[in-house]
């Protein structure tokens, strides 16, 4: 037994050596880092413990703007999502014919280069010398002003960094709830044809909960991933996200480090710190609600 | 309530890669089952029965043909509307519902004036739950369920609405042997209580013998007897359903009729009365088997299984098809046979020697036959052939 247990060990070593090194040691240090006050990354030196460091971060208005973004990013885009996707995978689920071309096409954005994505919404929204977008140009049909959505006004700038996420995040959840529905049993529906249930009473008696696994599980991993938007922003706005007034908490934090105003490892982790309580707390929440909801 | 089919049809297009004519699932059905009855649709899997069932039901729509309820032509009629109760294979339990709101479920799809209250739609699933006795079981969900258990919600859940037809799918393939033979009581149990027209199908023989008030036996589409049980088995129309009822399986062999006697091989079995000389194949019931040293049909001994009342007796003749003949007899009977006995003796599997029986007539066995459990058949056409004995 005790032999047993050193070869135990001795085969998993190297895992517990990688994922020490790379995982468990930042997740102490920047633990530790948000809570030293005045640390100086040259001389490695601080002032003392205390917490100063979520003070500051919270008096932030870089951060409080950031806060505002990503939570009107979350609670916009997680939700319209699902049910974008939802509704995708449902029409894909009832044609036959095209259906696997219109799948392919629906996926297409997952395997896009995000540089590439970036570029088309360019085309879309960006004002430039010589045309104000493609967007801009079909409201001038309809007689619309024309609109900065990239240097504008805040709710333009919001609608299509919204816009963008979706459109990002569209195929994986198309992906998986179109497998969830075609693994739902033919027969279920036979029976329920058989007792005279309608359409949508199959949807939401019989659908629903046979899918809501995956859904549960797109909604959880949808909202940690918007919690970490970061790139979406950079895409669309620069890398001076704070000026652009489009910045994100994972945003600020990176700005904290190596961003132009960067050097305080302190502030961004506390920062990091406060996503993490902020990503735990919905996502206890979310299990909580699941318990009730989801039918596994 | 009765159901009457009229030259029902339904064909499949052909789905090989080939093409090819279209697959003919159901082939121009007419008969008619009475009311309050229980009828299996026996046959061999890929027949057609499930097909029929789903025609019936509404669930498939047919090619031609048309299907009544009692004089309602309800070929036309949507599945919901033709109050039927439908059984599946696999049950189809919601799993994510009480056995309560799986029961209730066809009663929420009710709309107008035959909406229930909650109380009554309650009221009615104990009803059900009643009759196929799982009141206990009611808060518990599908997955908490044995499968007879789930059977029997499937079962309650078909009832509740008080369908004028209860259509079983496979009712009993998804149980184990013991709770098999429970279960098939239940139905026959619950049929009679509700006196509902019963259509279920399955592949066992045993199974459509043992409960049915009338069996329909197909082959590829095609109806090949519709009578009572008994009359199946004692009258069969042709070899296939010959073949298909009665375990141990009747044993068949080659043979002819010649000067009105039957003919196996070489051996006359039984002199006929009315019938040309013609080939045939000759069926006899393993009961049918008489051992006697005059006996006509002379087989080679392979072996004796004593079963306590019956004794099996396993041999071979030369005009067989198939692997073994056997024959059933009294085992007080089987125990008055030397040959019986030597066999028994010899330990070694009690199977004899085929190198040794050649020059000898040891292990030669020889049997008359029971003129009512010996059947021929046209060799060409595979139809049963009526004689007479006297």
């Amino acid at each position: 037994m005790k032999k047993n247990g050193f070869k135990a060990w001795l085969y998993l070593l190297p895992a517990i050596i990688f994922l020490g090194a790379f995982m468990f040691y930042p997740l102490i240090d920047v633990f530790v880092y948000s809570f030293e006050e005045g640390y100086n990354s040259a001389s490695q030196t601080s002032f003392g413990i205390g917490t100063y460091n979520f003070s500051y971060v919270l008096h932030d208005p870089y951060f409080m703007q950031a806060l505002k973004n990503t939570f009107l990013l979350v609670i916009i885009t997680v939700p319209l999502s699902t049910g974008f996707a939802l509704l995708i995978s449902l029409g894909l689920n009832s044609i036959k014919w095209l259906r696997n071309l219109f799948q392919t096409i629906y996926f297409l954005p997952y395997v896009t280069n995000t540089l590439a994505v970036g570029l088309v919404f360019m085309i879309l929204f960006k004002k430039t010398a010589y045309s104000d977008g493609l967007v801009n140009a079909f409201i001038g049909i309809f007689g619309g002003g024309s609109v900065d959505f990239i240097d504008g006004p805040y709710w333009a700038k919001m609608f299509v960094l919204c816009l963008y996420t979706i459109w990002i995040v569209l195929p994986f959840k198309v992906l998986i709830l179109t497998s969830a529905l075609a693994s739902v049993n033919e027969m279920y529906y036979k029976a329920a044809r058989i007792d005279g249930t309608s359409k949508l009473r199959m949807f939401t008696r019989i659908t629903l909960p046979m899918i809501s696994p995956m859904i549960f599980y797109l909604v959880i991993t949808g909202f940690i991933g918007a919690f970490k938007a970061y790139s979406d922003s950079v895409a669309l706005f620069g890398t001076d996200l704070n000026a652009a007034g489009m910045n994100t908490i994972v945003g600020y934090i990176y700005d904290m480090l190596y961003g132009d105003s960067g050097g305080y490892p302190s502030y961004a982790s506390a920062a990091a710190i406060i996503l993490f309580v902020i990503v735990l707390t919905i996502t206890v929440i979310n299990l909580m609600i699941s318990k009730k909801k989801v039918h596994y | 309530m009765k159901i009457r089919l009229e030259n029902l049809t339904k064909k499949f297009p052909n789905r090989s890669k080939k093409g090819g004519p279209d697959v003919v699932a159901v082939d121009n059905f007419n008969f008619e089952i009475p009311d309050g009855k229980l009828i299996g649709l026996l046959g061999p899997s890929g027949c057609g029965k499930s097909t029929a069932l789903n025609l019936i039901s509404g669930l498939e729509i047919p090619t031609s043909g048309r299907i009544f309820f009692d004089d309602e032509d309800v070929t036309d009629v949507a599945a919901e509307n033709r109050g039927i109760g439908l059984v599946f294979q696999n049950y189809a339990l919601y799993p994510h519902l009480s056995v309560l709101k799986n029961i209730t479920f066809p009663l929420e799809n009710l709309k107008g004036n035959k909406k229930l209250s909650k109380e009554r739609m309650v009221d009615k699933a104990y009803e059900a739950a009643r009759l196929v006795q799982i009141e206990e079981l009611m808060e518990r969900k599908p997955s908490e369920l044995s499968g007879g258990q789930q059977q029997r919600v499937a079962i309650a859940r078909a009832l509740v609405k008080r369908p004028r037809v209860l259509l079983l799918d496979e009712p009993l393939s998804n149980l184990d042997a013991r709770l098999r033979l429970q279960t098939r009581e239940e139905i026959r149990r619950i049929q009679r209580e509700t006196g509902i027209t019963t259509i279920f199908v399955t592949h066992d023989q045993e199974e459509a013998m043992s409960i049915s008030d009338l069996i329909v036996v197909m082959k590829s589409g095609k109806i090949q007897q519709i009578d009572k049980p008994q009359t199946v088995y004692d009258d069969p129309k042709n070899l296939f359903v010959a073949k298909f009822l009665g375990t141990p399986a009747i044993n068949v062999f080659v043979g002819a009729i010649k000067h009105g006697r039957i003919y196996i091989g070489d051996d006359p079995v039984m002199p006929v009365k009315g019938v040309e000389n013609r080939a045939i194949y000759a069926g006899i019931r393993p009961e049918g088997f008489i051992p006697d040293e005059q006996g006509g049909l002379k087989c080679r001994l392979k072996g004796v299984e004593v079963m306590g009342r019956d004794t099996s007796i396993l041999s071979t003749h030369y005009a067989q098809e198939g692997e073994i003949i056997r024959s059933i007899i009294d085992s007080e009977d089987a125990m008055q046979l030397s040959t019986v006995n030597e066999a028994l003796d010899r330990k070694t599997n009690a199977v004899f020697d085929p190198i040794h029986e050649k020059d000898n007539k040891r292990g030669e066995i020889r049997f008359s036959v029971k003129p009512r459990k010996i059947f021929i058949f046209d060799r060409e056409t595979e139809e049963r052939i009526f004689f007479s004995t006297n």
